[in-house]
């Protein structure tokens, strides 16, 4: 598989492992985080050895993930400046939900709706990253006025809603989107794949139409 | 502090109802702060009762000793000097757990039956089910809990739970010299309270009344006071203490129907899948490439 000149190489080995480990410690935050969320979740604490040890395990996970998502932030951030070309992806994005791509404007190496979502992902993180250590008990949370507290409680529940909704998406978005899994799991796609996907970017790395 | 009770009528984080039966009065302890010399007695009777021994810390050149709640001190004196029409005036309050009646400490905890209310109206803290994330700090608008640094788990004042439930008050009423604390049950206090602020009237006290504030539907732990219109005069006592906006939308009808969102999401991406089909190159695509297979 490796040049094999028939395939393009999408991410490389080093993304491929920061973005599993940016995956795994967002769905052990997800599901601790979830049991402290609402009474409905509190069993997804056993997962983690109870309530205590999910507690306590929670924000290091936090910080394991900051790191994490903070070098694809920087890594991809020039790949994901929003263009004309997007901002008309997104006008017709109905169509392409309803499975129906003829009037898509060629995408890059990302589309208009990855882009978006690489951006509300950036910003949930954000506020889930300053509101998380505000609310950090053990260590920061004694540096912070009560209402500060309060809202950071407020808006870590919150960011943390958004972002989960918007992993799922991203989730389904890339099982719909047949292949694109094997992207991120091995690393080459068809070029097939990317000429029906990323025309743009497809020619932009084959210097034509093969 | 757990007790076997069949008359809780609140648990934290818990949706189904608690083990009710036990039908008790509602009970209130009644701080007469005009009546208080500050002499600590009960800061010590509750010490003593509770088996909390806290570090020997250091003077701050006031009274005020401990300088603040712990998980070892559950009640602390705070005594502030201000200056009234009346002069100046010492003004001593036994600060500690109000005992809400509607406890933002129950409302912000995640943690099931880590804290609980009584139908005598008193919140416990059951420590063996906390823990440690200090929501019910967060929750509070009393700044009562404390964690403690030792085990993590939170503390604060338990009203006695453990002798209330055996027919007897809490300590620091017992020990206090001056009876500037009594305790009985809710409706008793609120006449007693209501006869104490009668006489202080009557002694020139035009502004003095009771502080059980009905922002947290009231407290089983009320205050006498002689400048009831100004209760911040009194080391900050707030004045229309409430759990407040962010708690409220942190902790109220937003989660389940959050939780309700996340579960549509979910669903709605199935339904796509099986009504749209997946998304694949299209024939056309792949029959240019047909060498790559
Ligand atoms: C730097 C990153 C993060 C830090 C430092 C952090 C820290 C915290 C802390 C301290 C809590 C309070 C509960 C506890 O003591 O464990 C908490 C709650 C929570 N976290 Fe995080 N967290 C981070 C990232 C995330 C992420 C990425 C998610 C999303 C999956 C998340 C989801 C949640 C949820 C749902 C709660 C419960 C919120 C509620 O009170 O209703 N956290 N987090
Ligand atoms: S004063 Fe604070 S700790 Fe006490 S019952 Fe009210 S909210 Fe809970």
């Amino acid at each position: 598989m490796k040049n094999d000149p028939k395939r393009i190489l999408r991410y490389t080995p080093i993304e491929r492992a920061n973005h599993w480990l940016s995956a795994l410690t967002f769905i052990l935050l997800a599901l601790s985080g979830l049991a402290f969320f609402h009474p409905a979740f509190y069993p997804l604490t056993q997962l983690f050895g109870g309530g205590v040890w999910a507690r306590i395990l929670h924000p290091f996970i936090g910080v394991v993930m900051a790191l994490s998502f903070g070098i694809m932030f920087f890594h991809y951030r020039r790949d994901n400046g929003i263009t004309a070309a997007d901002r008309e992806w997104l006008g017709h994005v109905r169509e392409m939900v309803d499975g129906d791509d003829r009037n898509m404007p060629e995408a890059g190496k990302f589309n208009g709706g990855q882009k978006l979502l690489f951006w509300l992902l950036v910003a949930s993180m954000v506020l889930l990253i300053l509101s998380g250590i505000v609310i950090w008990r053990a260590y920061f949370t004694f540096l912070f006025p009560a209402w500060i507290i309060r809202l950071s409680s407020v808006v870590h529940a919150v960011a943390a809603t958004v972002m989960i909704a918007l992993i799922i998406f991203h989730i389904y978005a890339a099982i719909w989107t047949r292949e694109s899994m094997d992207a991120m799991l091995y690393g080459w796609v068809r070029r097939a794949w990317a000429k029906q996907h990323h025309p743009a970017w497809f020619r932009q790395i084959t210097g034509g139409d093969r | 502090m757990a007790l076997q009770s069949l008359d809780i009528i609140r648990r934290s984080a818990t949706t189904t109802p608690s083990p009710g039966q036990r039908k008790t009065p509602e009970v209130a302890k009644l701080i007469d702060v005009t009546k208080c010399i500050g002499c600590k007695a009960c800061q010590v009777a509750c010490m003593e009762w509770n088996d909390t021994r806290d570090r020997i810390g250091t003077n701050h050149g006031v009274l005020d000793n401990p300088v603040d709640l712990t998980a070892d001190s559950w009640t602390v004196m705070r005594f502030a000097e201000v200056v009234t029409e009346r002069g100046l005036e010492w003004l001593i309050r036994k600060d500690g757990c109000m005992h809400c009646a509607d406890p933002g400490c129950l409302k912000a905890c995640p943690a099931p039956g880590a804290v609980v209310q009584y139908a005598s109206g008193i919140v416990d803290f059951h420590e063996e089910n906390c823990i440690g994330c200090g929501y019910c700090i967060t929750g509070c608008p009393f700044n009562i809990p404390r964690l403690s640094p030792k085990d993590s788990k939170v503390y604060k004042c338990t009203l006695c739970s453990d002798r209330v439930v055996a027919g007897v008050e809490p300590a620091c009423a017992k020990t206090c010299p001056t009876g500037a604390i009594v305790f009985g049950t809710k409706e008793d206090m609120l006449r007693h309270a209501e006869e104490r602020i009668g006489e202080l009237k009557e002694r020139g006290f035009a502004r003095a009344g009771l502080y059980d504030p009905k922002g947290v539907g009231g407290t089983h732990v009320m205050y006498v006071l002689h400048h009831a219109d100004k209760p911040e005069l009194y080391s900050g006592l707030p004045k229309d203490p409430a759990i407040g906006p962010a708690v409220e939308l942190w902790k109220g009808a937003a989660k389940p129907l959050a939780a309700l969102g996340l579960a549509l999401v979910g669903a709605g991406a199935f339904f796509h899948y099986v009504t749209k089909g997946p998304n694949e190159v299209s024939g056309e695509i792949e029959k240019e490439f047909d060498d790559e297979k």
